[in-house]
């Protein structure tokens, strides 16, 4: 189990990740809150790619630097990607809830299904 | 020239979406005409497109000269121009509901095309991360048009539904992932060959993908247990939002997840670990039972509507997963008919919202002569959803039948029959209300002359936004008319795959 840790330490950290996000997006009852919670659970996924890319003794994946093996590029370029698109949604969500809070007057996920229901 | 038009599908609507919000220095109401022109062009290389390809196959495109598997691949075959051609289609349809219905800033239509352009990518990309992305914008855009209506509640549902609808892609991101981690590629056809050859099909990583983007998928197609989302941002947003996207949102995610069953992970990998097709399978026929008991139950009309949705699109799943040739053709005829039937359906509770002020089932009592053509036109399209002969939708479900029975696989024969019931149940009741039943809101009482006339939620009722609707209806009979059409384009282009 130690040794498994030592190795593949980075994958529990992925797997920590993902868990402590997906719970702070259904506990928490603050909406900021949930998506800080997206957020890390998004982390999550991007340090999962970024450890696929990874090889031992790898060379960064530039011709003139020595020479292979190299890492895996491609991940890298996936997640590039991917963070910008976090960002939009993140930016998205935000300003959702500036909307909701001008017109509710609270980010209480409880007090404001009553409003929403009302 | 040819070639080049799967990537011009996805160009001119991100260009054209562009465009309103440069205008909005000139003009506030220049939104609409920019949209149309765009979309008309749409329609006209998705036309061409999908005509192509019913005459000589497959249209492929390598993004920026990098040739497959190392570039993106746009790949369009029967079933993907089937579905870009129904997306220009259903969405200049909108178009001209929306000119009266709103809203009319400008920042709504460029939201509209980038919506076009999402939807179109996800249809036409060979690549499963390229996929991702496309989900993503289509994605943002769909939160963003929910969110434009005036009510604050719009705000809350388009949060609910941002939420839930990032985890979906999440996971399927990190199915992306594991899938990437098992074979080293990203190209469609690339990985149906590897995922066989690399890495067993029942290896635990390619379950773990299949689960994931499966999983992630389903929750954008709203399948039950994943659907909450999905009444409430139907319901909340503006009509023609609405109407455009529970036509095309939920049916481009379920078109998502037939390319990923059958050309990544292909039929041979369903053959070969039955549990993934039986989870499948199950899920739909979950959904198909309890999205038909939450619409009976439901009281406002577009609620049920948007259960209905649920129930319907596990029939869809349910065909796909079957897969059988003549499911996946019911399944592809289901899932087009669908989204005219719906977004008609949509479209027409808009209508007589605005013309009487019914959104309950109780208050639609007697409409059936306060507004005929748009109480007909209702009647004609839940009629069509029930599966009433001729329409297009007992072309589908009578092919999604057939395929479950040769594929003897009876407790699905028994949910898919008794879904018909289901699906009744809920329709005839609206129905009956409407033409049979005493008036329970009357014509001086039901929209009151001193409402505040606001920009968006205007009480006026457009020709247009008539014709839309009648437009729908008649396309829900004559559709069945292009089934034989598409059963041979199918036939050319997808089930070659399912064979091999």
């Amino acid at each position: 189990m130690l040794e498994l840790l030592d190795s593949h330490y980075n994958y529990f950290a992925v797997m920590l990740l993902l868990g402590i996000g997906l719970y702070m997006l259904i506990e928490s009852r603050n909406l900021v809150k949930k998506v800080i919670g997206m957020n890390i659970f998004q982390t999550g996924i991007f340090l999962f790619f970024i450890t696929l890319a990874f090889r031992a003794g790898g060379n960064p994946p530039i011709i003139e630097e020595g020479g292979g093996p190299y890492v895996s590029p491609l991940p890298h370029v996936l997640i590039l990607t991917a963070i910008v698109v976090g960002v939009s949604l993140t930016a998205v969500a935000l300003a959702l809830i500036i909307r909701i809070y001008t017109e509710y007057g609270t980010l209480d996920e409880d007090k404001l299904k009553q409003l929403y229901y009302d | 020239m040819i070639e080049q038009i799967p990537v011009l599908l996805v160009v001119l609507p991100i260009v054209g979406g562009a465009v309103p919000l440069v205008a909005s220095l000139v003009s506030d109401r220049a939104g609409w005409p920019i949209a149309t022109l765009t979309l008309i062009g749409q329609v006209g290389l998705a036309g061409l497109l999908a005509w192509t390809v019913g005459t000589s196959g497959t249209v492929s495109y390598a993004v920026g000269g990098f040739a497959a598997p190392y570039g993106i691949e746009l790949v369009v075959d029967g079933l993907s121009g089937a579905v870009a051609l129904l997306v220009a289609v259903v969405s200049l349809g909108v178009l001209a509901y929306a000119r009266e219905a709103g809203p009319h800033s400008n920042s709504f239509y460029g939201l509209y095309l980038l919506l076009v352009a999402g939807l179109t990518g996800m249809t036409v990309t060979g690549d499963v991360f390229n996929l991702y992305v496309f989900l993503e914008i289509t994605g943002l855009a769909a939160y963003g048009l929910v969110a434009s209506g005036r009510d604050a509640s719009a705000a809350v549902a388009a949060l609910k539904y941002l939420i839930i609808g990032t985890v979906g892609a999440s996971l399927y991101l990190l199915g992306v992932g594991y899938l990437l981690a098992a074979t080293g590629t990203l190209n469609m056809a690339d990985l149906a060959t590897k995922l066989g050859e690399m890495a067993a099909y029942d290896s635990t990583l390619v379950l773990t993908a299949f689960g994931l983007m499966v999983g992630g998928l389903t929750v954008k197609v709203a399948l039950f247990p994943l659907h909450t989302w999905q009444p409430d941002a139907y319901a909340n947003a503006p009509d023609s939002v609405s109407a455009f996207i529970s036509a095309l949102v939920s049916t481009v995610s379920a078109y998502a997840l037939a390319r990923l069953l059958f050309s990544v992970f292909t039929a041979e990998f369903l053959t070969a670990v039955p549990v993934a097709r039986w989870a499948l399978v199950g899920l739909a026929c979950v959904s198909i039972v309890a999205g038909s008991a939450l619409a009976v139950s439901q009281n406002s009309v577009q609620r049920m509507l948007a259960y209905s949705s649920v129930s319907q699109f596990g029939l869809v799943i349910a065909g796909f997963a079957i897969a059988t040739p003549m499911a996946v053709v019911g399944a592809t005829v289901h899932l087009l008919g669908h989204a005219v039937m719906k977004g008609g359906l949509f479209a027409a509770t808009g209508i007589i919202e605005r013309e009487t002020g019914a959104t309950t089932i109780s208050g639609y009592a007697g409409m059936g002569s306060r507004v005929p053509l748009t109480a007909f036109s209702f009647s004609v399209l839940s009629l069509a959803m029930v599966g009433v002969p001729p329409a297009v939708g007992f072309v589908g479900k009578w092919y999604i039948v057939l395929g479950a029975v040769n594929a003897e696989i009876w407790p699905v024969v028994a949910v898919l029959l008794a879904s018909t019931l289901l699906t009744l149940a809920y329709f005839a009741r609206l129905v009956e209300r409407l033409y049979f039943a005493e008036a329970t809101i009357h014509a001086e009482e039901g929209v009151p002359e001193d409402a505040p006339v606001t920009d968006g939620s205007g009480q006026a009722v457009s020709f247009g936004m008539v014709a839309v609707v009648v437009l729908a209806a008649v396309l829900a009979v004559a559709l069945t008319a292009a089934v034989p059409a598409l059963e041979q384009v199918l036939e050319d282009t997808l089930l070659p795959i399912l064979n091999q």
